[in-house]
Order: structure tokens, then sequence, then C-alpha cells
């Protein structure tokens, strides 16, 4: 975990003080709305239907105890008593008040914490695999290369006004649990032939509106010039991406219109003149950043495979969640545990203050008082000794956080929908649970299988409907909510977009939809395939047939 | 008359600054202008044989490199920012201070707030002509919003990485 010095610190005090003199102006009428709106979005402020939005960094996902008991008080003192988590790995707060903002940033700085950059036209938080540093397959730990280009972003005096938001997202691992292909820009680390560590970069991909899968435009980038290479993307981003259209000013849509190669000329035209200057990154830099994420102190413990295994036959409860919410880790003798916070009947993400109370002591007492959230809107145990898996699942029992779904088709993903956001078209948050009451029934659920269903509420695209592997979002169809499916997105590795299955449903039609979709799954599947492999082998017009076919 | 922040000072208003439909037979011999790029593409010679003073501003859709080789010519060049949120003219700031050396005065005109002014000195600026309706001594404070940043930028060639 980066841990800030004086001049981390004083940065984000500095931003404390200059929001709290933009609240006083705005409150004052010395700042109009138009004029206030970009500084209050760039500290993560919007104003929702019902009270402003706060959207506190984590960034890459990263927390400590300490930071995690903060986020409880806050969201105790200034909210209703909970948090959400959200699918950029951010914290949000769905009720403070506006007045109250200024001292929720002066509490959030004494832990290292901030809003800064987490909404508007900017570059936003950095997101990474929630597995980093621990995952059996990594190349290379992206927790540092993520930490340089946080401190790269925050405040860029060049970058601060872009076209429209710019995600960033750093894979370190052989599969891709980042989803860099759908963001701006994607970093992933790549050696080349004389074992040297770069980067592969890609650009322009993104959901929304108009949803893109992003192109590669540099095979390997030396990783002196990270920096510098991001600063020609934005500076060329920055100066030609289009201004006049909030629909068309993505990045994509100027990789798209210039075509991935001449954007790369572009860049590689700055770059002649930016290469081998003041940003070219420093051994003593990564060196310094890189320090911060060694491994915890491990013990030297072996594998309880047989143990486990013995566990597994007592509780059938355990090994259905062992299943699915844990995942191997590169140290014999540990594991990595999933929090699921999609229990049938809780908004996908939210979580109590109590629960984040009890989830810091679950992480000071089992993982080294380090977790993580996942853009999943999960929560991770990153470093759990093997022998203790037992006695935490049965405290994550307790605490609510056991629900053994991941990556099954309850653990949805979702944004808050029309009953928070006032961008929403439709609610997503009801369509959710009115799915995950459907598929109740655990074992129905494992037979599914592995299946990604992500619900929007608005084409924004927050809930990733696009790469869902059942994507739903929200319509207004004449004042009312609709929901269009799209089926056949994935977020991993050669990452692909939902097709549209065909004309939207109505609210209550929705787990009929989906279950007659599963339906044509388990009846047509092979042994082993999973919903997105059926759906690749037999194409969407089974789905459709029997979707859209008439009642008998 | 306006006034402007030029070097962290509040100072009276000395040029004129010219509309893009102005011609070149509205210019008089001796003062000081600051005039539209088109009548620079047009005009380049004539505006250098006279004796008051001679800057060019650009609006955000114009780009630095056409005067890049010609900066030397100018006293001031201004940079329009039609919107606060339209953040085009930070690049071409870099670009006149960093690549093509421009040291003279350069100046934020448009719709120039107080909370873009940090970043804008970051990016080269050192004179604002602050929004009519806003008091530049208020404004003049924004310049020390930060005592620390991470990047580099035209006020600091190293970033903190190569400082801390």
């Amino acid at each position: 975990m980066y841990v800030y010095d004086e001049y981390d610190q004083r940065i984000i005090e500095d931003r404390v003080k200059q929001f709290r003199d933009q609240t006083r102006r705005y409150l004052a009428g010395e700042l109009s709305e138009e004029e206030f709106r970009p500084l209050r979005l760039q500290n993560g402020l919007y104003i929702q239907r019902f009270a402003p939005m706060l959207r506190v960094a984590v960034p890459y996902g990263q927390l400590t105890s300490r930071q995690t008991r903060m986020l409880a008080k806050i969201a105790r003192d200034y909210d209703k008593g909970y948090a959400h988590i959200s699918t950029r790995q951010n914290v949000q707060y769905n009720w403070p008040a506006l007045e109250d903002i200024p001292e929720i940033l002066a509490e959030l700085a004494t832990v290292q914490m901030h809003a800064i950059q987490t909404s508007g036209n900017c570059l936003r938080n950095v997101t990474t695999d929630q597995f980093a540093g621990v995952a059996a397959d990594e190349v290379i730990d992206p927790r540092p290369w993520c930490e340089i280009v946080r401190q790269w972003t925050t405040f860029h005096p060049e970058f601060a006004y872009l076209p429209r938001k710019f995600k960033i997202a750093i894979n370190g691992a052989s599969s891709d649990r980042a989803a860099i292909e759908v963001h701006d820009i994607g970093l992933e680390p790549v050696h080349n032939a004389a074992g040297e560590l770069g980067f592969r970069v890609l650009v322009g991909g993104g959901l929304g509106r108009t949803p893109v899968v992003g192109a590669f435009i540099n095979e390997f980038l030396p990783w002196q010039d990270l920096l510098s290479y991001l600063d020609a993307i934005l500076r060329v981003y920055n100066r030609y991406g289009r201004r006049d259209n909030k629909y068309k000013a993505r990045i994509k849509i100027l990789v798209k219109a210039l075509t991935p190669d001449v954007f790369a000329e572009k860049v590689e035209a700055e770059m002649a003149h930016l290469r081998g200057g003041s940003t070219t990154l420093t051994e003593a830099e990564v060196h310094r950043v890189a320090k911060h994420f060694v491994d915890p102190e491990y013990l030297a413990l072996s594998n309880l495979d047989s143990e486990l295994d013995a566990l597994n036959n007592e509780h059938p409860g355990f090994a259905r969640w062992r299943t699915r919410n844990t995942l191997a880790h590169k140290k014999p003798g540990y594991v990595a545990v999933t929090l699921s916070l999609k229990p049938t009947g809780v908004a996908p993400g939210d979580l109590t203050d109590k629960q984040l109370d009890a989830v810091a002591d679950l992480a000071e007492r089992y993982s080294f008082g380090q977790l993580r959230t996942s853009h999943e809107q999960n929560i991770i145990l990153a470093d759990v000794e093997q022998r203790q898996l037992h006695a935490l699942w049965l405290e994550l029992r307790e605490g609510g956080f056991a629900t053994p779904n991941i990556g099954l088709l309850t653990d949805i993903i979702c944004c808050p929908g029309g009953d928070f956001c006032s961008l929403a078209n439709a609610k997503s948050i009801p369509i959710a649970e009115s799915i995950q009451r459907r598929f109740d029934n655990l074992d129905y659920l494992f037979d599914i299988g592995e299946l990604d269903l992500n619900i929007s509420g608005c084409m924004n695209a927050c809930g990733h409907h696009h790469v869902g592997h059942i994507g739903i979002l929200g319509v207004d169809k004449k004042g009312e909510e609709f929901y269009q499916v799209s089926l056949g997105g994935s977020a991993s590795r050669d990452a692909s977009l939902g097709k549209i299955l065909g004309p939207s449903f109505a609210q209550d039609a929705m787990p009929d939809v989906i279950e007659k979709l599963i339906n044509v799954y388990v009846e047509k599947r092979t042994e082993d395939e999973r919903f997105i492999d059926t759906y690749q082998r037999i194409g969407i017009d089974p789905f459709k047939e029997r979707v859209y076919a008439a009642n008998h | 008359m306006q006034r402007i922040i030029k070097n962290n000072q509040i100072v009276d208003e000395t040029w004129h600054l010219l509309p893009k439909d102005v011609t070149l037979e509205q210019l008089s011999n001796c003062d000081d202008y600051i005039v539209p790029l088109q009548l620079w593409r047009e005009h380049a010679h004539a505006l250098k044989a006279r004796d008051g003073g001679l800057g060019v501003w650009l609006d955000s859709d114009e780009e630095a490199e056409e005067i890049g080789d010609q900066v030397g010519n100018f006293q001031v060049i201004a940079l329009n920012f039609p919107a606060f949120t339209d953040g085009r003219n930070y690049s071409n700031a870099r670009l006149l201070r960093d690549r093509y050396q421009f040291k003279g005065e350069l100046r934020a005109i448009g719709d120039i707030l107080r909370d873009q002014l940090f970043y804008l000195a970051r990016c080269g600026f050192d004179a604002f002509a602050i929004r009519a309706d806003k008091d530049p001594e208020e404004a003049l404070q924004s310049l020390q919003d930060f005592s620390v940043t991470y990047q580099a930028a035209t006020d600091e060639p190293l970033p903190l990485f190569r400082r801390r």
C-alpha cells in the first residue's frame, strides 16, 4: 500500500482548503451554478435526485482498515449509514449535505484519502485488477505503475479541462481482470526480446453511448517513456478531441475518425519532442514507489488441499463458497477471498457503516489490515491463510458477506440507477433484485455457472451493460421505463460488445426474459460450456426465438 | 479601463485587443495592439513595420504551430478561452513556451476565472485578463492554491519525482 510522504499529504490538504473556499463562494453566491459545476465535479460531487452524491477515490481499489473505518464514520456521521462501491472501484455516498463536503474531505485527508478527479471532464481514477500483487498469473505487479500514473494525473495542469472524461486502466496479469480494452487508455506489461519491461498501449476503448473496443497503438513502449507517452496521447486528445457535441467527445470518437494508425502517428510526432525530457521515469522513482508494494510478511506455509477438501465434505456450504469466492494465491498456504456485496435484497455494492467496520476488523485479523474493492462491486481480502479459511467463512456468514455467487448470475454489476441518479432513464436496483430472487436457488445458480449480468439505468453505461454476457439497459419509452437486453458482451481479454436481442421489455417481464435465456443455454450447452461459450457457438437467434415466441 | 494580472500584480491595461474582423486601415502607427491571427496572416509585413507594440491572439481552435517560428515578432501572445471549460489553449500555451521558446507576455483572455489560474500559470501564462465581472484582487490569491505539484510543466521544469 502506498503511504503518503509530506508532499502527497500537502497536496490533498491544499485541495481541502481550495474546495472549502470554492464551496463558501458558491454558497455566498459569488460563484454561479455554471462556474461551480466543473469545480465540484472534479471533486466527485454530483447534484443528484435527492441530495449531492460524493464519490470518494479509492485509487486502484486499495484500502487499509484504517481508511475503511473512516469510510464507515463518514457513512454514519454525514450519510444515512451506508456507502456504495462503484464500478470504478470508488466509494459513493448518496446523502451528504453540500455544506458538509469540505469537512468530509478534511476527515478523509487525515487517512490519506480524497475525492480528486473522481468525476468531470478530466483524468479519472486509475483502475486495475483487484488481485494485483497476489494473483498466480501475474506478470508484474501493476500497483506501483498505477500509483505513478495517479500522481501524474493529479492536478495535471494541461489536462484539467478535457473534451470529456478520461479513464486509464492497467493490467499486470495474463488474464485481464481490469477490462483494459474498454478504457480510454489501457496498459499492460510486456517484455521485449532483450527481457526489458515495456507496456502495450491501447487507446480509444470505452462504453457509454458508443461502445468501442480500443485499438493497440504501441506494442512496446519502454517503461521509462510511460508518462511522456501519456502526455503525448493526452495532448493530441486535448487539442483535437471534439468539443461541439458531448456525445462525440470521448477519445474513442477521435481515434475512430483519424484511424488508430493516424492517431498513433500524431502521438509519435509529439513524442519526438517529449522523449528524453525530464518526465522520463527513473529507476529511483519506480523503486521508491514499488517498495510500498512489497509482499507483506508471509509465513512459510504449505497448501492445505487435503485439509480443505475434508472441510468441503463436512460443510457443503463452505465447499460451495470456496469454489466461487476464493482465488488461488501466488504464495503457498494463502488464498484470496472475495466478500460478496450481492446478497439478494441489497442494492449491489452497498454496505452499511457497521459492515464497513466489520470488514476493517476482518482485514486486520485475516489479511494484514488491507483490502481491495473490485469493479464488480465486491470487496477482497487478498492474503488469507488457508488454515484460517474456515474460520473466516463462519465470520463472513455472520456479517452477510458469504453469498457464494462470485462470477455467477446473481453477482450483478449494477449502477445506482433511477432510484438515485438524475441521469438515469430507468431504475436498475429493483431489476437486479427481481432477477436475484428468481435465481435464488443455489443449486440452480451453480448449475448455470459463470455468467456476467450487468445492468445500467441509462446509456452512460455505468453498469457496463455492453460487456455483460447478458446486458440490461434501462430506456425511457414515452415516460415509461423499459429494458433492452443484449447478449454476448465480454470485458476480459479479446473483449466484445453485446448484441441487442430485440425490442425492450417492461420491468415485471424481466425475470421471465432472463429465465428464458437461461433455459435456452441449459438446453443447448455442451459439457463445460459457459453461457458465453454457448452463445458464441449458436449465435443470438435461438435466444431471440425463445424470448419473443408468442405465448401458448 | 480593464485591469490585468501580470507577473503576480494588478496593472492597468495598455494594449488594445482587436476583434477578428478588424482591418489594417483601422490601426494607428503608435498604439500597442494585440491583433487576431488572421490579420497577422495577411499583413505580417505591414504589422512589423509599425512603431507601436505588436501582439497576436489565437482562438482555441487555432494552432500554436502556425506562429511557432515567428514568436520573436510578438511582445504579447494572447490565447482566448471562449469558455473556461475549453482546455485547448493550455496545450497551445505549453507549445509556445516549451517548444517555440516564446519569452514575451503570454496572456489568458476570455472566460478567465480565478479557479483556473493555478493551472494556467503552470502552463506558462504570466498575464490574465480576469473576466470583467470578477475581482482581480481576489483572483490573485488563487495563484497560491497549491504548494506542491507532481508534474513537470512550464513553471517547473522537473517533475516532483526528480525533486523529492
